[in-house]
């Protein structure tokens, strides 16, 4: 924060001289490692077109931001970097590997080493707390079973829910199913953690609690985390690197700094939640005076 | 309609209704290809089976119970016309076991588990459940559809074989119990009647059959549907439908194979 009161403490133009400077040395030392690519990509379902050309860096042991307005399919953009949907043209590296084109054996080692958070949290209604943190440990793992209730109570532990662990899926709150799956999402080690959507209809609380627990399981645990999310205050709170996507692109990347000191108004209206603005308020219709009055009336 | 319009809306509706075959096709050739993992699977198979047969046993043995009665006193009313009340066992028997059996508990398995099915596996794709699988480098066809597979294929068939038997002891308690026909003579009869291959073998061909189609039905509709509530509620009712469509078309084909000579 101190930094950006510098900035604009300065004249307009040394301001700018700062900021593309600052953009210059941070986006080379975040996207110096990357661990995923997205490139060129072009996605569409039916008539519509979700992705026209979009490409991004998601750089290894940081936490990147997806943004962007509803309905511009963020979750889908997630679902191709994890080969759950296939792109029209383009690819996705993960660490190198084109997702697209591996078998499905090599594609589920590659999944092996990253999970993902869903937005309803997709646990196992069928089974208890402690059954679906340890779902993949047993199938995968081949640990012996005393080890795997270690490992289970302390995934457990780090989301506050070792008390719940014999609670059903049902019996739990919003808040409380987002992080048993986050302790599942976990369980396994990954190097990567996708979040789709993780503050999405929370209380204040519990979403204090998801953004503590994102970015300190990034920290301790050297995760590369990928939140996809709408809410701006939290991200911008959290995200070392952020995109943000409207008209099927890429319109701002760069850090949290860089984009609130930003002058896109597309950008500025998104940051700032303006009713109205570059997106218009009203869905566009005819001429409003003329469709009162016409004839049908 | 426009003629033209009408040829494509025809064409559309087949090339759409052999692709939902051929991807039913490949959903259950890649649930079930597999080297079996006995370990894993077995128990997944065994639950299902309790969740998709036992549970279904209330409905078939109570059906069972009052259609045996219902064909004994039916049966009976005519038969003692002529005199010949003593075949009332065969009659019976041989009514569950070649049709009714394999045929109603099939329906009623539609109607009990298959609609479970589809609603269970359709609020696990609604709920991401399914995608969470994948994402875990678990292949949901291997995991959730192949054993709830195994387990309808292996149910129908014993759950059939329950319905037939007490339908028979429903006919027994009508027939002996309260008509008065001779014990022994209704045992015996029925007993020389009832062929092995002719008439078990066969009504285990069945079952094993509508078995399979019932439950394939219930899961590809499961699995693909629309991820919403609407969604749902519709693949619920077409897997009734069409597995009872199904279950009748396919009971005159092999009705017509197995007795047409």
């Amino acid at each position: 924060m101190s930094n950006i009161h510098v900035k604009f403490s300065l004249p307009f133009h040394a301001r700018m001289a700062a900021i593309s400077s600052n953009i210059m040395s941070d986006t080379s030392t975040v996207l110096q490692n990357p661990l995923v690519e997205v490139n060129n990509l072009a996605f569409s379902r039916g008539e519509k077109v979700i992705y026209d050309d979009i490409s991004l860096t998601i750089p290894k042991g940081k936490v990147t931001a997806i943004m962007g307005p509803s309905g511009i399919g963020k979750t889908t953009l997630l679902k191709l970097i994890g080969a759950q949907l296939t792109p029209d043209k383009g690819e996705v590296l993960f660490d190198g590997q084109n997702m697209h084109t591996l078998s499905r054996t090599e594609l589920y080692q590659v999944r092996k080493r990253m999970s993902m958070l869903f937005q309803s949290g997709a646990l196992f209604t069928d089974m208890n707390v402690f059954d679906n943190v340890a779902f993949a440990l047993r199938e995968h793992s081949g640990l012996p079973e005393t080890i795997i209730r270690s490992i289970v109570l302390m995934k457990l532990q780090a989301v506050g829910l070792r008390g719940a662990a014999f609670m059903m899926p049902s019996e739990l709150s919003g808040g409380m199913q987002r992080r048993a799956a986050l302790a599942r999402a976990i369980a396994l080690e990954p190097e990567m953690v996708l979040y789709d959507e993780p503050f999405a209809g929370q209380d204040p609380i519990s979403m204090g609690m998801l953004v503590k627990l994102i970015r300190e399981l990034s920290d301790s645990l050297k995760l590369t985390s990928v939140v996809v999310s709408h809410d701006v205050k939290e991200v911008l709170g959290i995200a070392d690197y952020v995109y943000v996507i409207a008209d099927k692109k890429v319109i701002a990347k760069g850090t949290p700094e860089q984009l609130r000191a930003s002058d896109n108004p597309q950008l500025l209206q998104f940051i700032q939640g303006a009713p109205d603005g570059p997106v218009p308020f009203h869905y566009p219709a005819a001429d409003y005076q003329q469709e009162l009055l016409s004839e049908s009336n | 309609m426009n003629p033209i319009n009408l040829i494509t809306a025809i064409g559309r509706y087949a090339i759409e209704l052999v692709g939902s075959y051929g991807k039913a096709g490949l959903m259950l050739w890649r649930a079930i290809a597999h080297i079996p993992r006995p370990k894993k699977g077995l128990p997944l198979v065994i639950k299902q089976m309790y969740v998709l047969g036992v549970r279904s046993m209330v409905i078939i043995l109570v059906s069972g119970l009052f259609i045996g009665m219902v064909l004994a006193l039916q049966g009976y009313n005519i038969l003692v016309d002529f005199g010949t009340e003593d075949s009332l066992g065969p009659m019976v028997a041989l009514s569950l076991l070649r049709e009714l059996g394999p045929v109603v508990t099939a329906l009623l398995f539609a109607g009990r588990a298959g609609s479970a099915l589809t609603a269970e596996i359709g609020l696990m794709k609604s709920t991401e459940q399914l995608s969470s699988l994948e994402m875990m480098a678990i292949d949901p066809l291997r995991q959730i559809i192949a054993p709830r597979f195994w387990a309808g294929v292996i149910s129908m068939p014993l759950l059939a074989m329950m319905f037939s038997l007490v339908g028979i002891f429903g006919g027994h308690l009508v027939g002996v119990e309260w008509k008065g026909i001779d014990t022994g003579a209704f045992w015996s009869i029925l007993q020389a009647s009832i062929e092995w291959r002719e008439d078990i073998v066969n009504c285990l061909i069945k079952s094993t059959v509508f078995g399979v189609v019932v439950t394939w039905i219930a899961l590809y509709r499961g699995y693909e549907v629309q991820p919403n509530p609407e969604g749902i509620s519709r693949a619920t009712t077409s897997t009734v439908v069409q597995a009872s469509l199904a279950v009748l078309a396919l009971d005159f084909l092999l009705t017509a194979l197995m007795f047409g000579n």
